[in-house]
């Protein structure tokens, strides 16, 4: 059995999926939420490589690298913010931080 | 000299009225004087705030508690001698130019009108204002001018103790005015203008004690009640509009010919024309001159300073009424049923408020039923035709009746604001210049010979002996027997207040004479009590009342010739009824002041029934005052709060605020529950794109 395009594609849906599941279903920590956003950026990376070499382009690996490092520089801003948040309400459970509640 | 005896009031209450508003302002400084001088605040307040602070509008009353004293321990307003002054300066000048003024048109015959200028211009309605000067005019111009000054004069003394005379004497002037204006008047406009003049004038100077609640609840019953009339006298106005299309009362008197016989149509129905005019207006007249039914308020209006009651209560004011219906005696003339039903609510105007003055305690009281009941023997007279006759009575009962209320305002003033002749006695050593003016307002009263009431309370009783309309004799009758009981209650008066036991030892002791500056008007008017009467008989019931009155009063065919053919015992009645009410009172309060105990103990049903007013208050509040309160809680509570409230404002503010709740409740502040939202968004997005994105 070849590993074709559609194996590549269907783990970036089931990763991407996991992620969204992880943003929802996770009533403890943050740190998850960010792991989660991270899952959908590694997903939408799959998919980016898959089609690259599929169509035999390299744009789709170099804009692959391109959100790694974004996902990387997200990940970094949103720790610092969670240490932040930590030291000001000592506490970053998800059902603590209800701050935008109207 | 018309203008100025009618402008110079006016600028006499300019002037005070002045000095009044600086005055409120300089106890206020920074604060804006409310309309009028009304000072709601009193004197210490302006050193609470800094200058140029402007206290916050009632906050100073709410520091201060109210007086309950009538009068303040507080110094006159700055300016006070000053106001006094002018304004009786004026209306002394305004009398004299009056009394010229009667010479001139009621001898000399001068006639005139004096155009002013163009009031209302609007369509087929065309006003002027001008000034009417007939006899008519003259002699209410001597009325008013006369008793205004000299209460000017007596209230110098009178007031000398209240923090506010400026606002007072403005006021008094300013009454003055719109009086004046009333009897000057040349159409119904302008004459309404001046009855709602002095209405207003009323309404303040019964309230000029502002304070008091029973003044300010006075002061709004008497307005109220006026208003009732006003509605009538409106309605009258409009109707002669309709039918003549004009309201100068040149032209209004020269339609009546073509109006006998006329019909309107009215609440569905056909009424006589003249008849219907008359009564609308008499209503307006009725309240007022206080008459039965409509005469409620009188009384009640005795909470004003006691100048007050003598000026606008007793001798100007409530005589506007029969000053109207001699005025409109043309129409008055043609509407023979209108005319009976005037001398109707007269005669049992007089009796009715006779009966009740025979038991009341408090001394204003009395002397105000008294005027009641003289009201009710002018239109007597005008009722039957005799239209000077009325005036005559009007005239006279002016003097005497100031000088009874001036009097009382000084054994009042003697007692310390002491009103009930229960506790009186005994006072006629300590003020014997006040008791012996009282006892010759008394005589004029009832009705002693030679003195003013005699002969014009005989003329007008002769008047309705010898009148034609169907109510003339139930008139006779009715004053008759109130002649009795006026001349019971007047010295009923005289006696329990100045004869027998002291029966307050403190106030007894402390009681002194006025002050000169209240004793010459009482003089003054008790010499017009006696001298008003036979020169100037003649003139108003005699045989000059044709070339006195010409064309000013138009009077019922020979009732003048009719009235001096009845039989002597006819004329006589009336004295002996005021010589059987004396010893009737006589017996009662001085040989034997036990009697009257009695009485009052066998007759109590009867008793209390004279001493509620016949219930009129009473009936008038389950009638009227009770169910208007009702149906106002309703509105208030339903119409307004449920209704309008309800489904206005306080709803549309109650479903934002439902909307907004519901709203919130969709902001949890939770992190993923916005993602979730989001993502919902994008989904859908890329669903709408999906399905639709490709053509």
């Amino acid at each position: 059995m070849t590993i074709g395009l559609g194996h590549y594609l269907a783990l970036a849906a089931v990763l991407f999926t996991l992620g969204i599941l992880g943003i929802f279903l996770n009533r403890k920590n943050v740190i998850i939420i960010l792991m989660s956003i991270e899952l959908i950026l590694l997903a939408v990376n799959i998919n980016l490589v898959a089609f690259s070499t599929h169509l035999g382009d390299l744009v789709g690996q170099v804009f692959a690298l391109l959100v790694l490092t974004v996902a990387a520089a997200e990940a970094a801003i949103g720790l610092a913010i969670l240490a932040v948040y930590f030291r000001n309400r000592g506490s970053i459970a998800v059902e603590d931080i209800n701050l935008m509640k109207g | 000299m018309y203008q100025a005896i009618v402008f110079l009031p006016l600028l006499g209450c300019i002037v005070a009225g002045l000095i009044a508003l600086a005055g409120a302002r300089a106890r206020h400084p920074g604060a804006t004087p409310t309309a009028g001088g009304e000072d709601h605040a009193h004197g210490p307040v302006a050193e609470d705030h800094p200058r140029g602070a402007p206290p916050p509008a009632g906050h100073a009353a709410a520091i201060h508690p109210p007086h309950t004293e009538p009068v303040a321990p507080e110094p006159p307003a700055a300016g006070s001698r000053e106001a006094e002054l002018v304004t009786t300066a004026l209306l002394f000048a305004s009398m004299v130019l009056s009394w010229i003024a009667f010479a001139y048109v009621g001898f000399g015959h001068h006639d005139t009108r004096v155009p002013l200028l163009t009031w209302i211009n609007s369509g087929s309605l065309h006003v002027d204002w001008a000034l009417r000067i007939d006899t008519l005019t003259a002699v209410m111009l001597v009325v008013v001018t006369t008793v205004s000054a000299f209460v000017h004069l007596y209230s110098i003394g009178y007031m000398d103790e209240d923090p506010y005379p400026p606002r007072f004497f403005a006021y008094l002037s300013l009454f003055t005015f719109a009086m004046l204006m009333l009897v000057t008047a040349d159409n119904l406009a302008q004459l309404f203008f001046g009855w709602e003049g002095v209405g207003l004038m009323s309404y303040l100077l019964i309230g000029f004690w502002y304070h008091k609640p029973e003044a300010n609840a006075a002061a709004i019953k008497a307005f109220i009640v006026n208003r009732v009339g006003d509605f009538g006298f409106v309605l009258g106005i409009f109707a002669v509009f309709m039918l003549v299309g004009s309201i100068d009362f040149e032209t209004v008197f020269a339609q009546v010919p073509a109006l006998s016989g006329k019909t309107i149509h009215f609440f569905g129905r056909d009424f006589d024309a003249l008849t219907l005019i008359c009564l609308l207006l008499f209503v307006g007249a009725m309240g007022k001159s206080a008459q039965f039914l409509l005469h409620t308020w009188l009384p009640d209006a005795m909470e004003g300073p006691t100048p007050v009651s003598a000026l606008i209560h007793a001798a100007t004011m409530v005589t506007a009424g029969v000053f109207m219906v001699a005025r409109l005696s043309p129409l008055f003339e043609a509407a023979p049923t209108a005319a009976a039903f005037v001398t109707f609510i007269g005669a049992t105007t007089a009796f009715f408020a006779a009966t009740v003055g025979l038991v009341q305690n408090d001394i204003k009281r009395i002397v105000a039923y008294s005027t009641c009941s003289q009201l009710g023997y002018m239109f007597v007279a005008m009722g039957v035709g005799a239209y000077s006759v009325g005036m005559y009575h009007l005239f006279t009962h002016a003097f005497f009746k100031a000088l009874l209320f001036l009097g009382s305002g000084c054994v009042i003033r003697a007692m310390h604001h002491e009103q009930d002749i229960r506790l009186m006695g005994g006072l006629k050593d300590k003020i014997p210049f006040t008791y012996w003016t009282m006892v010759i307002g008394t005589l004029a009263l009832t009705g002693f010979p030679l003195t003013a009431g005699y002969f014009s309370k005989d003329a007008v009783i002769e008047a309705a002996y010898a009148g034609k309309n169907a109510m003339a004799v139930y008139a006779f009758v009715l004053t008759d027997v109130a002649a009795g009981l006026t001349a019971f209650y007047a010295w009923r008066l005289i006696f329990k207040t100045f004869h027998g036991e002291p029966h307050d030892r403190h106030h007894h002791e402390a009681a002194h004479e006025s002050p000169l500056v209240m004793l010459v008007p009482l003089g003054v008017l008790a010499a017009g009590s006696i001298l008003a009467g036979y020169p100037f008989f003649a003139y108003f019931a005699g045989h000059d009342v044709g070339e006195f009155f010409r064309e000013s009063v138009k009077l019922a065919p020979g009732i003048l010739d009719d009235m001096h053919r009845t039989p002597a015992l006819v004329a006589q009645l009336p004295t002996l009824m005021m010589l059987l009410g004396f010893a009737v009172a006589y017996q009662f309060y001085i040989r034997r002041p036990d009697l009257p105990v009695e009485l009052a103990r066998s007759q109590e049903p009867l008793y209390r029934f004279l001493l509620n007013k016949w219930y009129f208050d009473e009936i008038y509040d389950f009638l009227f005052v009770n169910p208007t309160k009702r149906l106002g809680w309703i509105l208030w509570k339903y119409g307004d709060e449920w209704v309008i409230d309800g489904f206005g404002p306080d709803g549309v503010s109650a479903r934002v605020l439902d909307v907004t709740r519901n709203v919130v409740r969709l902001q949890t502040g939770y992190l993923y529950h916005y993602a979730f939202a989001m993502l919902i968004g994008v989904a859908a997005l890329i669903t709408w794109f999906m399905f639709s994105g490709a053509h």
